[in-house]
């Protein structure tokens, strides 16, 4: 059965996400992170930071809400129950920081099969409110038995 | 930033996320599927307990590659990983990895994540500025 390629170039609405110290905080905990830039925000800003900073992978955090509704888009059909998040790439520019409101738009790069499994890449693209590029992430998910 | 060459090993990451790991990211992250939370549910679905967020184990991966530049939040450019066995609970995940190339301050390491002999996340590639 040939795999359904309809939502190859698909885009959703953006979403916005308010970044801010607590969630911050409770991420860099989750992952063992130490580093003060992350808590304080006197740290952060002797550090260079305009407010306390989100590490790196908080891009999921802020991301994630974009590329859900993508996922589960039935022109996009990927059978969940048979889902494995495959493989992830982060690119990043300007860190997020506490204060921040960053707009993610998600679009659908790919669908192709191969040996019976499905491959389908999404692109997320995050900017901050001065328009400024934080992260674009490729989401590669695999569907066993399409 | 000190030199870092070709062929240099990034400080090993060991860390052994306990029972309640899972919880926490779910928490931190938003991410709710209860495979990784819930015992009874991963077990019906085939799996052999419930199992760690891939994307945690990525963030050990970013988090062990930032140590080369201390921690600094802004020192890591790109990191492409695959995600392949599944993350346990309650065992210790060793994160090393080994600069590929260092040109010009941008330095790339090529990174893996393993439980035992299982790898949990291969073929991670970071990028830093240092």
């Amino acid at each position: 059965m040939a795999i359904k390629t309809d939502g190859i170039g698909k885009e959703w609405p953006a979403t916005t996400y308010q970044v801010g110290r607590e969630k911050v905080g409770e991420y860099a905990r989750a992952l063992g992170i130490e580093n003060p830039v992350h808590f304080d925000v006197e740290a952060a800003r002797s550090a260079g930071f305009r407010d306390v900073v989100a590490p790196p992978m908080f891009a999921v955090v802020y991301s994630s809400p974009a590329v859900g509704p993508a996922m589960f888009d039935p022109d996009v059909g990927m059978n969940f129950a048979a889902m494995v998040h495959g493989a992830q790439e982060f690119e990043w520019a300007e860190p997020a920081c506490s204060g921040d409101e960053i707009t993610t738009t998600a679009k659908c790069l790919d669908i192709s099969e191969k040996d019976g499994k499905g491959f389908y890449v999404f692109e997320t693209n995050s900017v901050n409110q001065n328009g400024d590029q934080v992260v674009r992430g490729t989401w590669t998910c695999i569907v066993r038995g399409v | 930033m000190a030199d870092v060459k070709v062929g240099d090993a990034i400080p090993e990451l060991r860390v052994t996320p306990d029972k309640y790991l899972p919880h926490r990211y779910a928490g931190a992250s938003g991410d709710f599927n209860p495979i990784h939370i819930d015992d009874e549910f991963a077990k019906a679905v085939g799996l052999p307990r419930n199992i760690l967020h891939g994307l945690y184990s990525m963030g050990l991966v970013a988090r062990a590659n930032a140590a080369l530049a201390d921690g600094d939040p802004r020192a890591l450019k790109r990191l492409s990983v695959q995600f392949r066995g599944m993350g346990m609970p309650e065992q210790e995940i060793v994160v090393s990895g080994t600069v590929k190339s260092a040109e010009g301050g941008r330095v790339v390491v090529d990174t893996v994540a393993a439980q035992g002999d299982n790898q949990i996340i291969k073929n991670a590639e970071a990028e830093l500025e240092l």
